[in-house]
């Protein structure tokens, strides 16, 4: 996580009616740097990774790539400049195999026709540079696991070599073989020099690949940490406001009945 | 307070040595030889990826049914009528195949039928207009019918199935309006919309049935040397070369008897070559162009394809266009046939003789699955049916009941076999 960032937020502010969802946000994200995004519900994560993935603009502030000021009105402008998203439901179309669902939307031509060949290469490729097992590429995507489906999904957004994932709780549905799997995936994707936006709930996941933890509450920063030195009370306090809520409360409680006994 | 942990100790922290790509052990792979090819089938058919066997054995029992009771029903000439009477129900039903697998459905294509056919005779023999001009303008009006159900569908978002119902309502109005009165509109003698149906290739050469049947398997086996050729220069698994040879040889002996069986009557019926031709294009569309992907990818999830750059509106307006332009087409030739544009065409049981007959050939009813294959093969099914118990002077009732036995076991085996391929980890 050396160099520029790669995106950089600014003041992001972004109402819905009479709701203020975002105020005054700063973010940065750096090439090969895991950047955990967390809050509460209702904290503006979601919106947040809207933004940046273009499905909402921005009221006010600036966002900026590679220091270069642009507007996302669209999501084609954010694909365009190299921002993937996977959101939670991994909109896979189950009837479709991984190939086809990997190309979705770009599929290679030949003469105007599907190129199978040259997808299916460019997938085996993809698939085993990120160390991907997938049983069979033309197996329907329904035959697949949680964890598998979900491992297709974040392929998918790799295949337009993007230099940003946004990954919208990659970790939420699975089981413990299967969260290791997806976060191996996460680990290899900083290796490849991207940026990687992880919002998740899991603080253990977080811990386990984030390099930096930005926490959101009420639709303002609430402090960025790095992972290295910064305990998991000091995020959950950022995460829930302020001393004084029930998560501290349970713990001094039980601090509290320690000491009793 | 508990003790703060450290990233050492953090549950689920990944592997320090990356998985090395390659197979799953627990993958089935196929063995060499005839005896992997037997094993990996009889794998496919216990979990439920029956294709078109069900059809076919089906179409092979009503043969050996029909012919032991009438004695006749194999004939050169019973056989050419029958491939004559599926062009009309065959071509709507090849439209039917797009829209079930877009996952919705067109209650209207019997009445888009109809008004075609009313269009395009009273054009040509009321108004005197050209019988191509008419014929193509009654395919536009067609089209514009299907327009409009893909507009209201896509982009107002009234239910497919009640814009449909509403066409099928409207589109049959305007065919008794054209037609007025006097009804019943008799075809231009040996005009064009007279002539679709008699019409035999070269006038029954024999030469055009043997050269589709040499020409087909050959295309066929070329083609898929040329991909096995390619896959393996591009370091893939190809389809072995034992493999396609059996396939051509199934399909060659299926068109050389077709063939034969044809040139023993008339030759070639212009009606056949149009349904197999449109078959086999439509086809190719679906599995081999971009816009059969999209369609496919809108058919298994509507919003995957949207996030994915699709234009679903689009997809879902032309596969509306397609399939009443199909159904026009379909209308032309049921005109031809009885000879006459008249109030009832495309009336009955059209509509539902086309959808029986998509469904019955395999494509599924809960969208995203089908070929267009199966639009020929289960109205071969339905017309053998049919014309097997004309010949046998059942009642119409009867008919009715047996087709809709059919049809019901089809739904019933669409069912299960999804509920296996479920089980069995495919959809």
């Amino acid at each position: 996580m050396t160099g520029a960032p790669v995106l950089q937020l600014r003041s992001v502010s972004k109402r819905f009616g009479a709701v203020q969802a975002l105020t005054d946000v700063d973010l940065d994200v750096h090439p090969g740097e895991v950047l955990a995004l967390v809050g509460d519900n209702g904290a503006g994560k979601s919106t947040l990774v809207k933004t940046i993935a273009g499905v909402h603009p921005v009221d006010e502030g600036t966002i900026t790539w590679h220091g270069r000021p642009v507007r996302l009105t669209r999501p084609q402008d954010a694909q365009a400049l190299g921002i993937a998203t996977v959101y939670q439901d991994l909109a896979l179309c189950d009837n479709l195999d991984v190939i086809a669902n990997l190309f979705l939307g770009r599929e290679k031509r030949r003469r105007g026709l599907l190129d199978e060949v040259a997808m299916e290469q460019r997938a085996r490729e993809l698939l085993n540079t990120l160390a991907i097992r997938i049983p069979d590429v033309r197996t329907p995507v329904a035959a697949l696991s949680g964890g598998q489906r979900q491992v297709v999904a974040i392929a998918r957004a790799l295949v337009g070599e993007p230099a940003l994932v946004i990954l919208d709780e990659p970790t939420a549905a699975l089981g413990v073989e299967q969260t290791a799997q997806v976060l191996d995936l996460v680990e290899r994707l900083r290796e490849r020099g991207l940026g990687v936006i992880l919002v998740s709930h899991n603080m253990a996941d977080v811990r386990a690949v984030a390099d930096t933890v930005a926490v959101l509450r009420l639709g303002r920063n609430n402090g960025v940490f790095p992972v290295a030195g910064t305990t998991q009370e000091q995020i959950v306090s950022a995460i829930t406001g302020a001393t004084d809520n029930a998560h501290a409360r349970r713990q001094a409680r039980h601090t509290e009945e320690e000491d009793a006994a | 307070m508990t003790t703060p942990s450290t990233p050492a100790d953090t549950p689920a922290a990944p592997g320090a040595d990356p998985v090395a790509p390659g197979a799953d052990p627990r993958l089935h792979t196929r063995a060499a030889g005839p005896a992997g090819y037997l094993d990996a089938a009889r794998r496919r058919l216990a979990a439920g990826e029956l294709g078109s066997l069900p059809v076919v054995v089906g179409l092979i029992l009503i043969a050996v049914i029909f012919q032991s009771v009438t004695g006749h029903f194999l004939q050169a000439d019973n056989l050419t009528n029958i491939t004559r009477f599926i062009a009309g129900p065959g071509l709507i039903a090849v439209g039917v195949v797009f829209v079930l697998i877009l996952g919705e459905i067109d209650l209207s294509l019997g009445s888009v039928a109809g008004a075609s056919a009313a269009l395009a005779a009273v054009l040509a023999v009321r108004q005197g207009v050209n019988e191509w001009i008419a014929v193509l303008a009654a395919l536009a009006a067609a089209t514009v019918m299907g327009l409009l159900h893909g507009l209201f569908f896509a982009r107002v978002g009234v239910p497919a199935f009640v814009v449909t119902l509403a066409g099928m309502l409207t589109w049959s109005g305007l065919q008794e309006y054209v037609l007025g009165d006097l009804g019943t509109v008799n075809n231009r003698h040996g005009g064009l919309i007279a002539t679709l149906d008699t019409t035999f290739l070269g006038d029954g050469d024999i030469a055009y049935a043997w050269a589709l049947a040499v020409l087909a398997p050959a295309l066929y086996l070329l083609a898929h040397l040329r991909t096995a050729r390619r896959r393996t220069a591009a370091g893939l698994t190809a389809r072995p070369t034992a493999d396609t040879a059996i396939r051509t040889g199934a399909l060659a002996v299926l068109t050389l008897a077709t063939a034969y069986a044809l040139n023993q009557d008339r030759g070639l019926p212009l009606p056949l070559v149009v349904l197999v031709g449109v078959v086999v294009l439509t086809d190719f569309v679906l599995r081999r162009t971009p816009y059969g992907r999209q369609i496919f990818a809108v058919g298994g999830g509507v919003e995957a394809a949207r996030r994915a750059g699709v234009n679903v509106a689009r997809v879902r307006i032309s596969v509306f266009m397609l399939s009443a332009f199909l159904a026009g087409l379909g209308g032309l030739f049921y005109a031809s046939q009885q000879g006459s544009a008249d109030k009832q065409l495309g009336g009955g049981n059209v509509l539902m003789n086309a959808i029986a007959a998509a469904v019955i050939g395999g494509t599924s009813l809960f969208g995203g699955r089908g070929k267009t294959w199966s639009a020929l093969l289960g109205i071969l099914v339905i017309q053998s049916i049919t014309t097997g118990l004309d010949m046998v002077h059942a009642a119409q009732a009867i008919q009715y009941m047996i087709t809709g036995a059919v049809l019901l076991a089809a739904v019933v085996l669409d069912s299960l076999s999804r509920r296996t391929r479920t089980a069995g980890g495919r959809t």
